[in-house]
C-alpha cells in the first residue's frame, strides 16, 4: 500500500515538475507580455495542482490534508487575479498585443 | 440568516486550521468569528456579492467541468510552447450574466484556463487574448459563458 502511494506521488511530482519546466521555457521563449502570461498561468494551475495532489497522497487523511487543499483553493482564486492585473496594466500602458485582432478592441 | 451562515463558515475554518481543541482556544475562536461577523454586518458587506451562497448547489458540477477544461488546455499550451507555433489573437466576447459575481467568475475562469487571458473589461464586454486560434475558438463558442450563466441560475 505504501509503495503504491509512493508511486502515485512520484507520478504526480513528475507531471508537476514537467509542466513547471515547460512553463519556465515558455516564459523565456514566447514573444510578448501577453503570451508569456499564458506560460505563467500554466505554472500556476498545472504545476501547483499536481504538486499538491502528490503531497495529499503522502499525508493521508489528517488536518494537514485540509490545509493543503486550502492552499490549493487560495492559489486557485488568486492566480487569475494576478494574471489579469498584469495583462490589464500592460493594456493601460497602451501596449498592444502581437498577432491579429478580430473585430473592434476595447 | 446570512450572518449566521458566515459565522458557521468562519468557525469551521478556524477549527480546521487550528487543530487545538481546548476550551480557551475554541472560545477565543468563537469570540473572534463573532467580532468579524459584527464588523462585516456593520459595513453592510453581507449581501449576494459579499457572500455568494446562491450558486453553491451547482458549484461542484461546474468545478469538475472547469478542472477538466484546465487539464485539457494545459496539455495544448505545453504543445504550443514546445512546437513554437504561436499565433496570438485578440478579440471581444459578450458575457450574458446578470450579477457582478458571475461576471467575475466568468472572467476568472477564462484567465484560469491556460491559453486565454481576459485583458480588459467594460460592463459586459470582455477583451480576450488567446495564444492560438484553437484557444480562441474555445471561448468564442460560448460554452463556458453558458455554463457560468447556468451556475448563476438567475435566468
Amino acid at each position: 500500500m505504501e509503495l503504491i502511494l509512493d508511486i502515485f506521488t512520484g507520478i504526480c511530482f513528475f507531471i508537476g515538475s514537467l509542466s513547471i519546466i515547460i512553463g519556465a521555457c515558455g516564459l523565456i521563449k514566447l514573444p510578448d507580455v501577453f503570451s508569456r502570461i499564458h506560460a505563467a498561468g500554466m505554472i500556476d494551475t498545472g504545476g501547483t495542482a499536481f504538486f499538491i495532489l502528490g503531497m495529499i497522497f503522502q499525508t493521508g487523511w489528517s488536518l494537514i490534508t485540509v490545509k493543503l487543499i486550502l492552499i490549493g483553493v487560495f492559489i486557485f482564486f488568486t492566480s487569475p487575479v494576478t494574471s489579469h492585473v498584469t495583462a490589464n496594466l500592460a493594456r493601460q500602458k497602451n501596449i498592444l498585443p502581437l498577432g491579429k485582432k478580430i473585430g473592434k478592441i476595447l | 440568516m446570512k450572518s449566521l451562515i458566515l459565522f458557521f463558515i468562519l468557525i469551521t475554518l478556524w477549527l480546521l486550521m487550528s487543530g487545538h481543541y481546548s476550551v480557551l482556544i475554541i472560545s477565543l475562536g468563537i469570540f473572534s468569528c463573532a467580532f468579524c461577523v459584527y464588523v462585516a454586518k456593520r459595513g453592510k458587506l453581507i449581501d449576494d456579492e459579499g457572500l455568494p451562497i446562491f450558486f453553491i448547489p451547482r458549484l461542484l458540477n461546474y468545478l469538475i467541468w472547469l478542472f477538466k477544461e484546465i487539464l485539457k488546455s494545459n496539455l495544448s499550451t505545453a504543445k504550443v510552447i514546445i512546437n513554437g507555433k504561436v499565433e496570438p489573437e485578440t478579440f471581444t466576447v459578450k458575457a450574458s450574466q446578470v450579477t457582478d459575481v458571475a461576471k467575475v467568475i466568468y472572467a476568472n475562469s477564462i484567465t484560469l484556463t491556460p491559453g486565454t487571458v481576459t485583458t480588459k473589461m467594460q460592463k459586459d464586454i470582455f477583451e480576450v487574448h488567446a495564444l492560438n486560434s484553437d484557444f480562441g475558438n474555445d471561448v468564442r463558442t460560448n460554452e463556458m459563458d453558458n455554463k457560468v450563466t447556468w451556475l448563476e441560475g438567475k435566468k
